[in-house]
């Protein structure tokens, strides 16, 4: 999502997408689209270690007046089935929301539902 | 003296099955009292302390840690290194600091520019040790992307996890609460300020952190 003007908009990265990327160019993605002032709904969200990279990188890309971080919050992931465990198939993350902490903000959130706010006249610049 | 000699049935198991070193860290998002935690199991098996805590969030900027702390549980013990990391944050605004702390702006900015870097420490730690004691707050939502993201982590790593639902001496506090989040790791309910229940979460820190597990390494 881009505030600006003329509104608000919203990105759904679709699975594809995202299957499509690498782990590291998933992440390149991701923060230079919230760099940006975007927020993006993950259709297949991100591994607990691409969420604990995302972090680090995040970290590495605060600017104390332009980029302070990230509000993320996912959905948790897909449990797997009794032959994805013998398999050792890795969870499946669920869709996972993503955007710059200085414009969204998690109200609340359970395992079915994430509740967040925009925080108004914040948008990108 | 018993049959086996010097030590207990315990203790001997524990040579043989279980681990007798291991490397700690303790965890969390900050303000959930990890320092505090960290002063509590030193001051009570060392008579140390780890360092200073404040309620100016990312007081702990740089990881510390304390070498070969013996924790007893009856007949068996666990030597642990403690390594008390910075908290884990999605986000740091140095406006936060001026705005809530007063701190001014240099101050802030500073604090702010060393807490980013304690973040990617605490984040780099994790290849380093052990299992993990990840501390909560027990008065606020257990549901935040911080303790989800590092329990997945730990969880993908195969390192063991041990919750404590710290601040149980405050009114509000809801450790229930935390227990009923996170049903596939033990949960110890203690007030690291006063003490309260940290026996029991030592015990647990003994069994939990001995047993022997194949770590994954990413």
């Amino acid at each position: 999502m881009t505030k600006k003007d003329n509104g608000i908009s919203f990105n759904l990265v679709s699975r594809q997408k995202l299957d499509e990327l690498t782990s590291s160019e998933k992440l390149q993605f991701i923060l230079k689209e919230v760099k940006k002032g975007k927020i993006l709904v993950l259709e297949h969200g991100l591994t607990p270690m691409e969420q604990t990279n995302l972090i680090e990188n995040t970290m590495k890309e605060i600017e104390h007046d332009t980029f302070i971080g990230v509000e993320m919050e996912g959905l948790g992931q897909d449990k797997p089935s009794f032959i994805q465990k013998i398999l050792g198939v890795a969870k499946k993350p669920r869709v996972t929301l993503i955007g710059p902490a200085n414009l969204l903000k998690t109200i609340c959130k359970d395992s079915d539902m994430i509740q967040t706010r925009i925080i108004p006249g914040r948008g990108a610049k | 003296m018993g049959l086996f000699g010097k030590g207990t049935l315990a203790s001997i198991l524990q040579r043989i099955f279980g681990k007798k070193h291991a490397k700690i860290g303790i965890y969390g998002p900050p303000n959930v009292g990890k320092t505090t935690l960290a002063n509590r199991i030193l001051r009570d098996w060392t008579g140390d302390i780890m360092g200073s805590v404040s309620e100016i969030p990312h007081e702990t900027r740089r990881a510390k840690w304390k070498r070969n702390v013996k924790v007893e549980n009856g007949g068996s013990s666990l030597l642990m290194d403690i390594v008390d990391t910075p908290g884990i944050a999605t986000k740091v605004d140095f406006k936060d600091f001026m705005n809530t702390w007063g701190l001014t702006r240099d101050e802030a900015k500073r604090r702010a520019k060393e807490a980013t870097e304690g973040v990617i420490e605490s984040i780099k730690w994790l290849e380093d040790i052990d299992g993990v004691l990840l501390v909560m707050d027990s008065t606020q939502d257990p549901f935040t992307q911080v303790n989800v993201t590092i329990l997945g982590n730990l969880e993908a790593r195969n390192l063991p996890v041990l919750i404590a639902a710290n601040k149980i001496d405050m009114e509000e506090s809801s450790p229930a609460t935390l227990k009923s989040a996170f049903p596939q790791h033990p949960v110890i309910p203690i007030s690291a300020l006063t003490g309260y229940n940290a026996d029991n979460l030592y015990t647990t820190m003994v069994n939990h952190f001995s047993k022997k597990r194949k770590k994954k390494r990413r």
